[in-house]
């Protein structure tokens, strides 16, 4: 940070970026239309399908996302010599690691470890997900495999005598 | 889970009691502290009577000069290293006497505090601080530029680490520690409602904010100050280490920040975060913090990689062999390291598939480091070699480290890791990487360094001892715990029935011992080279006589400018070419240089921070909300100061050069 | 040895190689960079409270529902106020290149306005919401979510706080070299937060009600 008096020095560094009222009015037309239009898809209960809606919801975002980068944050490769787009896409990487690795590990962990738990969040179908419909399979295993089950499983009681 | 009511609130005192103070009723706690405070009357008095008061003021606390920055970084690393290592006496004296009908004298809720603090201080405010002055130290030096980009942020980053490390000591003796490990695992204590947890989270955020801008500063002066001619590819390796360390920190410690202000939303407000109840999920606390827990372990051992890379090319007087591959593979670690987190906890479910891919990333990052040994492998070959102290620690690291992370891929396995996850298996793996590469590496940048930053040698008998300590007291102390690990003896206990395993304790012990004397003859190093520092003094500036990178081309210390005249770059080991090249210090032509100002606005601003951090923590809450509205306050005033540089005119460095010219020709 | 000899030759200069420049450069200014990269450390901060949404954003505890509760037209509404109040910092940023002062004064604080009303409506929702059951601790999901939205709502505040703090001193000061630094930063930080408030739009309250 330097004082007024030395201005005449710190000519580096300060990249003037030219901004023009074209280019927000452009930048901000194209944001309207990007948030309307996904909006509309659910209020109006457009999609039928969750992952397909979860999936074009998720593509307007990241193109509102790089609208906002050009238009208002003037985003370029030349940037500070290259190292503003360096760093957004180290950025960008960690972030997806971040939430894919969790909901990845997170969902299998859960999967493996709550069988009980019916609100295993899923981005591609709603609750109830596979374990809740393990007592079904087993209600319809046929009547030999039970029965062989049976005796099975009172020999283990009397063994523990519980 | 709503506000602890087990504590009694008062809207005053918050849950401040007679019952808060510790030493009342623990003899241990009593006698360290009689022992602080006899020690800090003695400096209270030497400060005074020396009439050093105005000088720590002006000169230190005050200072954005990055070089006393450093230095202040390094004394606060030390300090707490004791106070670390005292935990950790600690511990082996219970483990190695407690057996059967004996309990040892730390009962278990003292040991897991013992444990817990040996963990923070260890990694938060020994080797984070250790590192990150190194590298505010060497880096502008190093670049051949005069401070880094943000010098008052540099201030200030230093005073919110040392707040951390003084609310981790307050706990000493009021109130206690936390409980729950160095992560504070939520399933091991997020319940627990004692002001320990808030004395952890409160010291993290608070250094975390310190160590955070520092990342960010440090990056940007490695890509905005290099000097002329210094293009990326022909910075020190050290440099490139540090701008790969500072973009991990930058990049994970928001995760940290998040993971543990959701473990506060828990605890101050109830949220169900971690809870085990109306939807929570703890493992979600262990996901988020591992995810800033890995990249953290490399934020420790790169830096030091970039030291030994130093020293190796140094003492062997010899290029540093493969620059290119060193770059690409620390690049690589610096990636990879993102993707090897679930490996700390197998164990907890998450299938065969994720485990899988997890422990196939923990593998494949084992191999960049594995070129870098190579590459300090094949510098030596051929050279001169020079056993400094500093080389000592080299081999001895190439050594220590190797093996240590040999046994990190084998933990990598996660079948094998079923076995050894959380054994003292694991205990020992880690410190035989942290020690033998961490430790070691600032150990032997220490005794690199200090020549250039004191103007003196340190005595090199008392640091061949100190490294022979360490070295065998590691291997001593650590060699029974994988042996124990492998036995399936599980780490954080206190007390043990199995009489038969005491014996691996009591070596365990006898090591400990052992690197507490490398520890004492480091200490020794330090006192006795201050009284021999004439007959050890660097006249020169170029302290071992083969130094290859700009800091040895200025004098022993520096000047506050560091360069009269900033260096124009022409290749790799700038000061080696340069000396090469026949070249001579410039003596005249010298320019008024701009320099940043001194200020206490970090330390004010701190410090009002570390009242908040207390004030929550106690749930003084009148307190909390003045203290926050200070932090508030002091900072936007700081921010109407627009005074924040000065001129040194020409004349006085034409002075202190013409001084530095003098010195040479009286010791040629 | 090093060969520091000391002569009074040419400075620095030996044979083709010159180790000085002619005159002292001046490092490049690192603000911008240095701001750039906060953001990216901000950015990680709203990816881990994102991570957590994905996570817990479905664990109702068998209490209200973001479908049964969202209010999209009001979640519109706001959204407006924020796209607004970006283009209106970029009309300030326009006076501010033609060196007008005052224009930027008054385009900043238009921007404030919208800022405020952004704020006002959320906080209006939040009172809707606690009023109908959905507390930050009746569930995991409501936890989530005045978290990762009322963080949003924080970063809004200091913007605002910052913005009149900013005014004050263009006032002070004028369009200098040091105060022109300070808006092109306060501007990246009000576009982010817009650009963060599209992740919360999208994957809070579309995808919640979904």
């Amino acid at each position: 940070m330097h004082a007024d008096q030395h201005d005449q020095h710190d000519h580096h560094g300060d990249e003037e970026i030219h901004v023009t009222t074209s280019g927000y009015v452009t930048g901000f037309i194209l944001a309207v239309i990007l948030t309307v239009i996904p909006f509309g898809l659910v209020m109006g209960n457009v999609i039928e399908n969750r992952f397909t809606a979860v999936m074009v919801l998720g593509l307007f975002a990241v193109v509102q996302v790089v609208v906002h980068m050009y238009f208002f944050l003037h985003m370029n490769g030349k940037m500070q010599g290259g190292w503003t787009m360096m760093s957004t896409i180290f950025a960008v990487i960690f972030v997806a690691i971040t939430l894919a690795g969790t909901l990845w590990v997170m969902f299998h962990m859960n999967t493996n470890m709550m069988p009980e738990h019916k609100e295993i969040p899923a981005l591609t179908q709603p609750a109830a997900p596979a374990p809740v419909a393990a007592p079904a399979v087993e209600a319809a295993a046929p009547a030999a495999v039970q029965e062989q089950a049976a005796p099975a499983a009172q020999a283990e009681h009397s063994g523990h005598g519980k | 889970m709503s506000e602890p009511t087990t504590m009694p609130h008062d809207p005053l005192l918050g849950r401040i009691t007679w019952d808060s103070i510790p030493m009342v009723h623990e003899p241990i706690v009593l006698w360290t502290f009689i022992a602080v405070v006899l020690g800090g009357l003695v400096m209270f008095a030497a400060l005074t009577k020396f009439k050093l008061w105005g000088p720590l003021w002006r000169d230190w606390i005050c200072s954005i000069d990055h070089k006393k920055i450093g230095i202040m970084y390094i004394i606060l690393g030390i300090v707490m290293l004791l106070r670390g290592f005292a935990d950790a006496v600690m511990m082996r004296i219970q483990q190695a006497m407690a057996f059967g009908d004996n309990l040892g004298y730390l009962p278990p809720h003292h040991y897991d505090q013992i444990f817990t603090a040996h963990g923070v201080i260890m990694i938060f405010f020994v080797a984070m601080p250790l590192v990150t002055g190194f590298m505010n130290y060497l880096i502008p030096l190093q670049i051949g530029a005069r401070d880094v980009s943000f010098p008052f942020l540099n201030n200030f980053s230093f005073w919110m680490t040392a707040t951390g490390a003084i609310l981790v000591m307050v706990s000493l003796f009021l109130g206690e520690f936390s409980t729950s490990g160095w992560l504070a695992l939520s399933n091991l204590g997020n319940q627990n409602p004692g002001v320990g947890l808030d004395y952890y989270i409160w010291a993290l955020q608070l250094s975390g904010v310190g160590t955070t801008l520092s990342g960010i500063n440090l990056i940007v002066t490695i890509i905005k100050m290099r000097a002329p001619g210094m293009n990326l590819m022909k910075m020190p390796v050290f440099v490139w280490t540090s701008l790969c360390t500072n973009a991990l920190i930058v990049a994970s410690f928001p995760i940290l920040t998040a993971a543990l202000g959701l473990m506060t939303m828990d605890r101050y407000f109830g949220t169900q975060f971690f809870t085990n109840e109306l939807g929570g999920n703890p493992m979600l606390y262990v996901n988020l913090i591992w995810i800033w827990g890995h990249p953290e372990v490399y934020i420790l051992v790169l830096p030091a990689f970039g030291i030994f890379s130093e020293i190796v090319a140094t003492f062997s007087k010899k290029r540093l062999f493969g620059y290119t591959s060193m770059v690409y593979a620390t690049v690589c670690i610096t990636v990879l390291s993102w993707l090897v987190w679930l490996h700390h906890f197998f164990t907890m479910g998450s299938g065969a598939a994720v485990n899988t891919f997890f422990g196939i990333t923990t593998m494949i990052i084992s191999i960049p480091t594995g070129a870098k040994i190579f590459n300090w492998l094949f510098t030596m070959y051929k050279g001169r070699i020079e056993f400094k102290p500093p080389m000592l620690w080299t081999i001895g690291f190439m050594c220590t480290f190797a093996i240590g992370g040999m046994t990190g891929v084998l933990l990598a396995v996660p079948p094998a890791d079923f076995v050894l996850h959380n054994s003292l298996f694991l205990i020992a793996h880690f410190h035989n990487v942290i020690i033998g590469g961490v430790v070691f590496g600032l150990l032997a940048g220490i005794n690199y360094w200090f020549p250039k930053a004191f103007g003196y040698r340190l005595n090199e008998f008392w640091g061949k001892v100190s490294f022979w300590c360490w070295l065998v007291g590691f291997w001593v102390a650590f060699t029974p715990l994988y042996i124990l690990g492998l036995m399936g003896v599980t780490r954080r206990v206190n007390h043990f029935e199995d009489q038969s395993l005491q014996i691996f304790f009591v070596i365990a012990a006898v090591g400990v011992a052992i690197i507490a004397a490398g520890i004492g003859a480091f200490l020794l190093q330090l006192v006795v080279s201050y009284f021999q520092r004439d007959k050890l003094r660097d006249n020169n500036g170029d302290t071992w006589g083969s130094g290859r990178t700009l800091e040895w081309a200025t004098s022993s210390p520096p000047p506050v400018y560091n360069f009269a005249k900033t260096p124009v770059v022409h290749d790799v080991d700038a000061w080696w070419d340069m000396k090469k090249h026949g070249y001579q210090r410039p003596l005249s032509g010298f320019e008024d240089l701009h320099m940043p100002k001194n200020t206490g606005a970090g330390f004010v601003i701190s410090m009002i921070a570390m009242v908040l951090g207390f004030a929550l923590i106690w749930h003084v809450w009148w307190l909390a909300a003045l203290s926050f509205a200070g932090v508030i306050i002091a900072s936007i005033v700081h921010t109407f100061n627009y005074n924040r540089d000065y001129y040194i005119p020409a004349a006085e460095v034409v002075a202190t050069e013409e001084a530095r010219t003098q010195q040479l020709a009286r010791h040629v | 040895m090093s060969n520091q000899t000391i002569s009074a030759s040419a400075a620095g200069a030996v044979g083709q190689r010159e180790y000085h420049p002619a005159h002292e450069p001046h490092p490049e200014n690192g603000t911008s960079l240095g701001f750039w990269l906060y953001l990216m450390s901000d950015c990680l901060i709203f990816a881990a409270l994102f991570a957590t949404w994905g996570v817990l954003g479905r664990s109702y505890a068998g209490g209200p529902t973001g479908a049964e509760l969202f209010d999209l037209k009001l979640v519109a509404l706001n959204t407006a106020f924020l796209l607004i109040s970006s283009i209106t910092f970029g009309f300030a940023l326009i006076q501010k290149q033609k060196g007008n002062l005052n224009g930027t004064l008054k385009w900043l604080a238009v921007t404030g306005l919208f800022g405020l009303a952004f704020l006002a409506v959320e906080l209006y929702e939040f009172y809707h919401l606690i009023h109908e059951g959905l507390t930050p601790q009746s569930s995991a999901f409501g936890s989530a979510f005045f978290t990762l939205v009322g963080t949003h709502g924080l970063h809004v505040t200091f913007g605002l706080i910052w913005l009149v703090v900013l005014m004050i001193q263009l006032n002070k000061h004028g369009l200098t070299r040091e105060n022109n630094r300070r808006v092109m930063c306060l501007s990246m930080f009000w576009h982010f937060l817009d650009v963060v408030w599209i992740g919360v739009f999208t994957f809070v309250y579309l995808m919640g009600v979904l």
